[in-house]
């Protein structure tokens, strides 16, 4: 597939305001269950969650830039019977409202456990549902797999704590360590996820060949032409157009960008350090982002068989 | 319940491209139009069609087959293409099987065509809506139209009339006729989609000629006074002249 | 179905396609005024409704950017080629031609040269040149397929192309040689398909399988140019093994008069006869003999109850040794073993002797017989047609090729050695054809013929039947510009088109003044050598004036040729004009009888756009040649249409340019006066004619008493005689003789004496191409051909916004294992290199091209900013044009020239060309070789868009 900036930026985007909201309950809850209140926590949860809400806006302001009539996106939430996508237009809003009210939950000091409840649920839906929206295409094979779900979920989340980690040296030291802790944990998690997807895409056969594509039982058929030349939309969302090297250049980057370099940096930054934290994060989002482009590009998809060759 | 499609016979396509033009030329003025192009003399010109035909070639030299393919939308009975379509823009319909694009309300996110593993969906780049075959369901059911009108262009103008078109849930239709009498298939079948749109395959003529027919009785040399040559068969010497009964 | 009140007016007219030749009958679905859609005619006997990707494509021929909508003048100063025009009116422009063309009139007719592409309206043009006085006209037939024409005609009175074809309704086998896509497009395909689910088979014979091959049931990859090496071996096998029709042949074909072969004798190589028959009259005189089995003794041809040997050696009471004409061909095939064959064409000598087999015992044992009565030339009448279920078709394969006629001669004898000729599921005639052997018109034989002031005394092309009907000086010298009609091709047929501007530029017979190009690209696709000849066009004399003063060009796009014109004439397009497509000319006939058609202006001229046809009706006018002139000297014809109406081939004659609705009252066809309705007739019907023949006429035209009758009464024929078949050719016998000094015929020059003799063989026979053998084979390994894209038509669509998304640029085709030997992969950019030149493309590897082929699309490659592309299109920057690796000439091997053609016909031989490749360096630029400069858009083109969203009727 070509993978397009709106989608991989929308994505990574949410994806980190998701696992930012997560680990701020996270926080929340563990602060709870540890039984001490900490006053300067308002700060961490208003403002972490308008950097949550902000994440989102800017993800769906993306978002928009993929339609080709984004004035008509009202219309995408009609088909959530059958479309995640559709489910995905619904929850996201749902889920920026939930996040607006535990924001606002805990600036106004009211009870914030329903807010962060409903939150939960929406955050993980909302993993849920981007997932699915690639999941769900059967015949993208690369896709079409639980730990792609499983995967969002972890990268998400994983970015979303190492961001809450940083933002908590400012606005909730005391909680540093258990965030980072937890990042470090959903980092190494999502690194096993994203592994075992790529060892699991790298072994796949393709199920649809030129044989079954135009029906013709031969082992050696080529496709001479098309059918034109300049180009179609068929060749264009696609293809990645990038040669093998560039796909695994940024494969490689993703890895280290997203996994190692992060867990170094969250490593050294467990004590508070703010600067590691910082670039743990922006380090990691950058990786995911060159993540989302190969999880873009890696994707073959069958109409590209009869994509192959012009003359 | 109905569901049209078209069968497309590869057996007599020879890669005219006159769907592909003619497709485009009733769609560009009718209901589905306009269809754009884009950089249209300039380089790489690119622009929004329903069907195309593609060129293989199966086999080695000397034992190459050049097929061509047409191809465009399958109406799929179980079509994937639908219940991705987050805005109801793409559905399909009860009363003909035809899935088709309400262009009002498309607003171009692209899904429906990843969820098509046929490449069948294009983008109207100028328009900002996603577009495909129609089965020319603005003309099929024109009344306005002389019958043998009312049917989609690609199949009026096809000079090997290679593209039928009918209903493939009637076992009489020609369609279904076709389908089973020459071992119409569908494309990926691996998917579940169950395409509408059927191929039909190559088929090969022979000819046997047994050695005793080259030469007959009746042979033209024979008025000249000449013998057939018979390429070694059967000219030699026989048990007559060996025995002697 | 939106129906809204305000629906746009909605309105069908009936027309002609003209997006290629083959002449299709379409619907134009307006829509206020504006185009909205065009479909086939389904009550058009050609196309039945059907159309093609081209004809389906006419909405953006008519509103390209890249039409020329005013007619411009070189700018004073301007370099010619530099496309700087100036905007005239059409008043200024008739002037200037009628002042020049008056003077070249007046002194030297000759002078004026006018030469036709694509043409449709060669009755008109043709009329045009003999009434102005000039020798030199011709349309593209001779760059173009003469040979398929030339060899068959010269063979069986008729041939494929636009005259006959394959019986594919009742055929069986069926055996495609050569063939793209052809002049009858739609037609052929509709056939093949029927043809194919009935049951038939279907071979291809071709080194490419692309098109219509791909469908066949077999395909059998073959050597260019060795066709001929193929045919003479089935011929070989077929006699071996007593597959032939040996009654047809007898009744049918000259295969059992006796030839003399008296070695020494002066009558050497021509038939005994019972006396001299008059000279003449074309046909063939029935004074030949036969030796009869029955009696064993001479007897004259045909005579009733007599049965002749077809093989042996006889001696005449005179002692003159003679042998039937098959037994010559059967000692000229006796070496042409399939293995022999094998070695040449790349084809397994089993394959060959299968063919053979299946052709001839499909031909046997398949017969049809259909019950309807016919009395044959000979008064005897047969109750039943019988067929031979095997047909053919042929093009440009072999006729390409120098040795293209030979090559046909020896298909058409085989089409006759297997009783096929105008009989059920074989080779079927189209009006005018079958015509005698050769057809009757002449061209003048001496340059007197050319006077000032003079219509031409003869017309400028006709069928040689013997040296004293070549043009040419009392040198032997040729009088036409082309030099066709000469010794050097004197069968020449539809003149030599690819040799005019080399010719007029190396003043070579002489210099010309002024040259008209209509409907031709001849600076670039049409024109071999292409860069050379540009080059030509653009040079100039010591004196600083042009080599060809003055050059006009009658076109409707901005195509590579208009930028060295110095007036250039806006023509209109199909949808915009009338036209003919006359039984004077080459009709749409069917089988079953004939058919022309017109068209109908749908639209108003764009722009100034002018029919060309007015064009010549007005300068006809202005010149006051006699045919456009009353005798009192006023202008005869209002316009084109009155022209078409009025005009008669002699005063009363009846005849005109079409064939329907004639007589006052529209009830007369083929013969009759003028109808002034007949153009609202045709209007009504769909815009064309067509006559079903009675079904006794429709078959065994050559020897059909009825038929022939009744095509003499219709002034088709001059002559009701049989139109026997020429397995053994008399008529090139002649030009033989006289090459050997024999007869009292004209004598070849010296020089060319050596050549004719060996040509002009009565029987077939198969040669290396010319080009072949003096080309170094290790060098240059490759054969290169070009071949016809089903969606664009010459150079044409390159303008097509639709069609040129299909084909925007073209690939060389390489097997892909001789693209690995060479160490090219798929996609690379490589050099093609000819003895002549090179060109730098890229490659596509191929399993469907013979290994020693390689080929291409035609006419794909343009130059840049033509056809109001921009300057960076795939056409110019990935596009190549095979045209530059190609000469139109070859060393006559004495130090001087010959245009590559056929030696016979003069037929073009574009498909010899023998090249080698190699891989393009690494540093290269990734643009195709040769580049020329960005042509500019003239005065009174329209930008060209960067998007269109065409919604007919809707857009104001
Ligand atoms: N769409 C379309 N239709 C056209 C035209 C067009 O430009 N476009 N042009 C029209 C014109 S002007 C013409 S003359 C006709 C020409 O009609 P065709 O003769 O069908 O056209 P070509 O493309 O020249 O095809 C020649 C074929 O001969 C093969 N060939 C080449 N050399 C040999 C050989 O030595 N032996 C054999 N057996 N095969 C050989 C080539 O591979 C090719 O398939 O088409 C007409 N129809
Ligand atoms: N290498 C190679 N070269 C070939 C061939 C090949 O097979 N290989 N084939 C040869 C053959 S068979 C042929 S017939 C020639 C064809 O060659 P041409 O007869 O030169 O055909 P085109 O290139 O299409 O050029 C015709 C011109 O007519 C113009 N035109 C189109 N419509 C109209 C109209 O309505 N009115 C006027 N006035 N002009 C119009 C076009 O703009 C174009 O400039 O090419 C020959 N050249
Ligand atoms: S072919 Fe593709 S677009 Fe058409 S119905 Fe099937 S899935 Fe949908
Ligand atoms: S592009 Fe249009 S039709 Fe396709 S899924 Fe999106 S809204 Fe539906
Ligand atoms: S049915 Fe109509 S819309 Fe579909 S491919 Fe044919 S012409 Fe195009
Ligand atoms: S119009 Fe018919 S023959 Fe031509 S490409 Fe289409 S399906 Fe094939
Ligand atoms: S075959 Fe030629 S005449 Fe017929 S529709 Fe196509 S372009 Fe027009
Ligand atoms: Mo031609």
């Amino acid at each position: 597939m070509h993978p397009a900036f709106s989608v991989i930026f929308l994505t990574t985007l949410i994806g980190a305001a998701q696992g930012l909201f997560l680990a701020m309950v996270a926080v929340q809850f563990h602060v709870g269950v540890n039984g001490f209140a900490a006053p300067e926590a308002v700060g961490f949860y208003a403002v972490g969650s308008v950097i949550s809400l902000a994440l989102l806006g800017a993800g769906l302001l993306a978002s928009f830039f993929h339609l080709g009539h984004p004035e008509r996106a009202w219309r995408a939430a009609a088909q959530w019977r059958t479309s995640w996508l559709s489910r995905e237009v619904i929850v996201l809003p749902a889920f920026m409202g939930m996040v607006f009210l535990y924001g606002v939950a805990h600036w106004q000091g009211m009870p914030t456990l329903l807010p962060a409840l409903a939150g939960v649920v929406l955050a993980f839906a909302l993993f849920v549902c981007t997932g699915m929206i690639y999941a769900c295409l059967r015949f993208l094979r690369e896709w079409h797999s639980p730990l792609t779900v499983l995967n969002y979920t972890l990268l998400g989340s994983a970015s979303g704590f190492t961001l809450a980690t940083a933002f908590a040296t400012f606005s909730a030291p005391h909680a540093v360590r258990f965030l980072g802790g937890w990042a470090v944990a959903l980092t190494a998690a999502a690194f096993i996820g994203r592994l075992a997807s790529l060892i699991r895409n790298a072994r796949l056969k393709p199920k649809s060949t030129l044989q079954t594509a135009i029906g013709i039982k031969h082992p050696k058929i080529v496709q001479k032409t098309q059918g034109f030349m300049g180009g179609a939309f068929n060749t264009r969302e696609f293809f990645h157009g990038k040669p093998v090297a560039t796909l695994r250049a940024i494969k490689w980057f993703f890895l280290v960008a997203s996994f190692f370099v992060p867990l170094l940096l969250l490593g050294f930054g467990g004590d508070g350090a703010a600067i590691f934290l910082i670039l743990a994060f922006v380090i990691q989002y950058a990786g995911l982002l060159a993540e989302r482009w190969f999880f873009f590009a890696q994707a073959n998809h069958p109409q590209n068989l009869y994509y192959q060759s012009i003359a | 319940m109905t569901q049209l499609a078209l069968v497309i016979d590869l057996n007599v396509c020879v890669g005219c491209h006159a769907c592909v033009t003619s497709c485009k030329e009733w769609n560009t003025s009718g209901e589905a139009g306009p269809m754009s192009d884009q950089n249209p003399y300039g380089a790489d010109p690119s622009g929004t069609f329903f069907n195309r035909v593609q060129t293989y070639e199966v086999g080695e030299f000397p034992n190459t087959e050049t097929v061509h393919f047409p191809k465009s939308c399958l109406h799929c009975e179980d079509p994937p293409c639908v219940p991705v379509c987050p805005t109801g823009a793409s559905y399909k319909r009860k009363e003909d099987g035809i899935v088709l694009v309400d262009y009002d309300k498309c607003i171009a996110c692209k899904y429906c065509s990843w969820a098509c593993p046929y490449g069948a969906r294009e983008l109207d780049e100028k328009q900002q809506v996603m577009k495909k075959c129609t089965l020319c369901v603005d003309r099929i059911y024109d009344m306005s139209m002389p019958e043998a009108d009312r049917k989609p262009a690609c199949v009026k103008a096809c000079p090997t009339s290679a593209r039928l078109f009918g209903d493939v849930h009637d076992p009489e239709s020609v369609v279904s006729v076709a389908i089973r009498e020459q071992g119409g298939y569908p494309l990926m079948p691996e998917w579940g989609t169950q395409p509408s749109n059927h191929y039909l395959p190559r088929k090969k003529t022979r000819i046997t000629l047994h050695p005793d027919e080259l030469v007959r009785s009746d042979n033209p040399l024979k008025a000249d006074g000449r013998e057939p040559s018979t390429n070694g068969n059967g000219n030699g010497p026989t048990l007559e002249d060996a025995s002697n009964w | 179905m939106t129906s809204t009140a305000t629906a746009p007016a909605q309105e069908i007219k009936k027309t002609t396609c003209y997006m290629c030749a083959c002449r299709c009958g379409i619907r134009v679905h307006l829509k206020d005024g504006q185009v909205r859609y065009i479909d086939g005619n389904p009550d058009h006997p050609l196309n039945q409704g059907v159309i093609c990707a081209k004809g389906s494509s006419g909405i953006m021929k008519q509103y390209s950017p890249a039409r020329l909508t005013k007619p411009l003048r070189r700018k004073a100063g301007a370099d010619r080629g530099a496309g700087e025009f100036e905007e005239i009116s059409w008043e200024e422009a008739f002037s200037t031609l009628a002042e020049r063309l008056g003077n070249l009139r007046a002194t030297d007719p000759k002078k004026f040269a006018l030469f036709t592409g694509r043409d449709q309206m060669q009755a008109l043009t043709g009329l045009f040149a003999r009434q102005f006085g000039t020798p030199n006209y011709a349309a593209h037939g001779g760059f173009c397929s003469v040979n398929m024409a030339a060899g068959m005609i010269y063979t069986i009175g008729g041939s494929f192309w636009e005259f006959g074809g394959p019986d594919l309704d009742r055929s069986k086998l069926f055996v495609m040689i050569g063939t793209a896509e052809d002049h009858h497009s739609n037609p052929l395909k509709i056939a093949l398909s029927k043809f194919k689910r009935s049951g038939g088979r279907f071979v291809s014979i071709n080194p490419v399988r692309t098109g219509y091959s791909a469908i066949a049931d077999e395909w059998v990859p073959i050597r260019p140019g060795t066709d001929g090496a193929f045919l003479m071996a089935v011929i070989h096998e077929l006699i071996n093994t007593g597959l032939y029709d040996r009654d047809f042949l007898v009744q049918y074909s000259n295969a059992g008069q006796l030839v003399n072969v008296a070695e020494g004798a002066d009558e050497f190589g021509f038939f005994a006869k019972t006396e001299v028959a008059g000279q003449d009259a074309c046909y063939d005189p029935q004074n030949k003999l036969w030796w009869d089995r029955k009696s064993n003794a001479p007897v004259v041809t045909h005579t009733e109850g007599a049965d002749p040997y077809l093989l042996g050696e006889f001696k005449l009471d005179d002692g003159t040794t003679v042998k039937p004409s098959f037994q010559l061909l059967a000692d000229r095939v006796k070496d042409c073993t399939p293995e022999w064959a094998a070695e040449i064409t790349g084809i397994p000598a089993d394959t060959i002797r299968r063919l053979a087999h299946e052709m001839g015992v499909t031909a046997r044992d398949q017969k049809i017989e259909l019950p309807i009565a016919w009395t044959d030339s000979w008064g005897k009448e047969h109750a039943t047609i019988t067929g031979n279920p095997v047909s053919f078709h042929a093009m440009r394969g072999l006729a390409a090729h120098s040795n293209g006629f030979q090559t046909i001669r020896a298909l058409g004898i085989l089409m006759s050695i297997l009783g096929t000729i105008d009989r059920p599921g074989g080779f079927r005639h189209k009006a005018p054809f079958p015509r005698p052997i050769p057809p009757c018109q002449r061209t003048p034989n001496h340059p007197k013929a050319v006077q000032p002031n003079r219509p031409l005394d003869g017309l400028a092309l006709g069928w040689p039947s013997d040296p004293d009907d070549l043009f040419v000086d009392d040198e032997g010298g040729p009088v036409r510009l082309d030099k066709a009609f000469s010794w050097e091709y004197p069968l020449s047929v539809h003149g030599m088109m690819h040799n005019a501007i080399t010719n007029a530029w190396r003043g070579d017979p002489y210099p010309i003044d002024t040259l008209l190009i209509f409907m031709a690209n001849m600076s670039w696709n049409s024109t071999m050598n292409a860069a050379e000849v540009r080059n030509m066009l653009n040079d100039k004399n010591a004196d600083g004036g042009y080599k060809i003063p003055f050059l006009v060009v009658a076109d409707a796009f901005h195509s590579e040729m208009t930028a060295f014109a110095d007036l250039l004439l806006p023509d209109t397009t199909y949808l915009e004009r009338h036209d003919v497509m006359s039984m004077l000319d080459r009709p749409i006939s069917e089988f079953d009888g004939p058919v022309d058609s017109v068209r109908v202006p749908i639209l108003p001229p764009t722009g100034e756009c002018k029919p060309f046809q007015e064009v010549i009706i007005e300068l006809g006018s202005r010149l006051k040649l006699p045919a456009f002139t009353t005798p009192e000297g006023e202008r005869k014809f209002k316009d084109y249409p009155d022209f078409v109406t009025c005009w008669e081939t002699e005063p009363g004659s009846g005849i005109g340019f079409l064939a329907g609705w004639r007589g006052k009252d529209g009830d007369k066809f083929m013969k009759g006066e003028p109808n002034p309705k007949q153009w609202e007739m045709y209007e009504k019907n769909n815009c064309v004619f067509q006559y079903h023949l009675p079904k006794s006429y429709q078959y065994m035209r050559n020897w059909n008493k009825g038929y022939l009758e009744w095509s003499k009464d219709n002034r088709i024929t001059r002559y009701a005689e049989p139109i026997l078949i020429h397995i053994y050719s008399e008529v090139l016998q002649r030009f033989r003789a006289a090459a050997e000094g024999r007869g009292d015929s004209r004598k070849p020059p010296e020089h060319l004496r050596e050549r004719v003799a060996k040509y002009f063989d009565p029987l077939p026979f198969w040669y290396e191409p010319m080009e072949v053998s003096s080309s170094d084979k290790a060098r240059y390994p490759l054969a290169a051909v070009t071949q016809r894209p089903m969606a664009m038509y010459h150079s044409w669509d390159s303008q097509n916004a639709w069609l040129r998304q299909i084909h925007t640029h073209n690939y060389l085709y390489v097997n892909a294992s001789t693209a690995r030997a060479a160490g090219i992969a798929d996609g690379d950019w490589i050099w093609v290199e000819s003895q002549w030149g090179k060109v730098r493309c890229m490659a596509r590897h191929s399993e469907a091209v013979e290994p020693g082929t390689v080929w291409t699309w035609n006419a794909i490659g343009k130059a840049a900013g033509a056809w109001a592309l921009s300057p960076d299109a795939n056409e110019s920057q990935k596009g190549f044009l095979l045209n530059h690796l190609i000469s139109e000439e070859l060393s006559d091997g004495r130090g001087g020239r010959m245009s590559n053609s056929d030696p016979i016909t003069g037929q073009a031989a574009w498909y010899d060309v023998r090249v080698s490749i190699r891989k393009a360096d690494a540093g290269e630029p990734e643009q195709t070789s040769p580049q020329f400069a960005t042509m500019k858009a003239y005065p009174g083109m329209d930008a060209s868009p960067s998007e269109i969203a065409y919604n007919g009727g809707a857009r104001k």
